[in-house]
């Protein structure tokens, strides 16, 4: 999830703001390779009929409007919901239909639970395959030589790295996204959640518990109301 | 468990509890069996259901027959020479028929 | 805008292990920083979607994985994940008879003046067909 008091001024960082060009100064980042490939690319399609700006435009905001909250939510669900979470995890798609959300033809999701005895952690080694319908944009770590290199080789190392340290009695069992599905965690419930709302408990599934790099922690004054 | 998506376009050769392993062979062009994986056993942890051929796809082709996609299971101490965290510890990579051969 | 400074591991030596195939290998510590999408990068999204979707069908993801697979180790590892797809895309297009290189760079030339005019540094490199 994106914390805007950490926003980085990355040669990638966003312009979400609306900005016409022209009022770009000569301080701002200089226009790469690749970002003019992007707009000759799509401004040939576009006279072309292939595309049009407003789809374009419609794919950002579809994008933009995506986020983890949608997969805390279903955590969240199965948290509270015994017969519910034994669902999610036989037929991912059909139980997320039961929720109102379909997530389409390009691929099937999967869910993997987290027990006292096994650990999670999702990764695509060949390229970044993400469930962004649940989770949003995957974080540019995800996509990184090194976390698809060293998780499947490593995964205690890279987890350590995340802060997220187990014991010799769990066992870690990574997942590779090499094909049409993708995958979600589910992370065991924290046991001082006892009595919470649906909405209390989504609050602390954070995307990286989904991912399986965190663990979900209570802080240690719970919020008395919904955090949206 | 079996994807929604995914009928049976033939019927699949292993089932979940099959040893099997990956061939050590070269791929030609795209593929999706990771480097590896390959050469190492296994054992069927699901059986997806059939998906198009990514390998077919890849190129501009309908990419069928459909391929039966599996959910492998191996162990890190099979995969890695070397891996010397949690002796319980697995990976699961999801590979198509074409990649998988019975173990003897 | 200068490459990224990302180390190249050569791996065709290690017996023919493929550029993007990269499980296993060393790449280093894992940088957790967050960024957020420049809108080109947002944009590259969401043209790939759209021309992937069953609506347009130019070409698969499948085939962008496989165009992107064959860059080769250095490219491949040197360039950012958005560099690869807007490389692949266009490839695709071309290979797909859908734009023509030429315009493809006849356009790539005017929008360059068309930024430098409006006052904007343009980096003088080109992205490798």
């Amino acid at each position: 999830m994106h914390d805007d008091d950490d926003h980085h001024h990355h040669h990638h960082a966003g312009h979400d703001h609306p900005h016409p060009p022209a009022q770009k100064d000569h301080d701002a980042a200089p226009m790469g390779a690749y970002e003019v490939l992007e707009e000759a690319v799509r401004s040939l399609l576009i006279e072309k009929g292939i595309l049009t700006s407003g789809e374009i435009a419609a794919a950002v905001d579809l994008m933009d409007s995506r986020s983890p909250a949608l997969g805390a939510k279903v955590v969240a669900r199965a948290w509270v919901d015994a017969a519910f979470k034994k669902r999610l995890i036989k037929d991912t798609r059909a139980a997320l239909l039961e929720l109102g959300i379909d997530i389409g033809t390009i691929a099937e999701f999967s869910t993997v639970e987290n027990t006292p005895q096994v650990h999670n952690v999702i990764v695509c080694t060949l390229c970044s395959c993400y469930p962004k319908m649940l989770l949003g944009i995957p974080p540019a770590w995800y996509k990184s030589l090194a976390y698809r290199s060293r998780t499947v080789v490593d995964p205690r190392g890279v987890l350590a790295e995340f802060g997220v340290e187990l014991g010799r009695e769990v066992a870690v069992r990574v997942h590779d996204s090499t094909a049409d599905l993708r995958y979600i965690v589910l992370p065991m419930r924290p046991k001082a959640t006892r009595g919470w709302s649906e909405d209390q408990l989504a609050a602390i599934v954070t995307r990286d518990c989904m991912i399986g790099t965190a663990l979900p922690t209570v802080p240690s004054r719970p919020a008395r109301r919904a955090a949206r | 468990m079996v994807s929604a998506a995914g009928s049976f376009s033939r019927p699949p050769r292993f089932k979940p509890g099959d040893r099997v392993s990956v061939p050590a062979r070269a791929a030609l062009g795209h593929c999706r069996t990771p480097w590896y994986v390959r050469g190492k056993p296994g054992v069927v942890a699901a059986v997806h259901g059939s998906f198009r051929d990514p390998e077919r796809l890849a190129y501009h082709r309908p990419g069928l027959p459909a391929q039966v996609l599996y959910k492998v299971r191996f162990r890190q101490l099979d995969v890695w020479p070397s891996y010397l965290a949690g002796q319980a510890d697995h990976i699961e990579v999801d590979i198509y028929e074409p990649w998988l051969e019975p173990q003897p | 805008m200068p490459a990224p400074k990302r180390k190249t591991m050569l791996r065709k030596a290690a017996g023919g292990r493929a550029a993007h195939d990269v499980g296993g290998l060393a790449f280093g510590p894992i940088d957790r920083a967050e960024h957020d999408l420049a809108l080109w990068e947002k944009r590259t999204d969401a043209m790939q979607r759209l021309l992937t979707s069953p609506g347009k069908r130019a070409f698969t993801v499948d085939g962008l994985r496989r165009v992107i697979e064959d860059y080769g180790e250095q490219a491949y590892d040197r360039t950012t994940y958005y560099e690869k797809w807007i490389r692949a895309l266009r490839n695709l297009l071309v290979e797909q008879d859908v734009l023509t290189r030429e315009e493809i760079e006849r356009r790539m030339a005017e929008v360059r003046r068309k930024h430098q005019t409006a006052g904007r540094r343009v980096v003088k490199a080109k992205v490798p067909w």
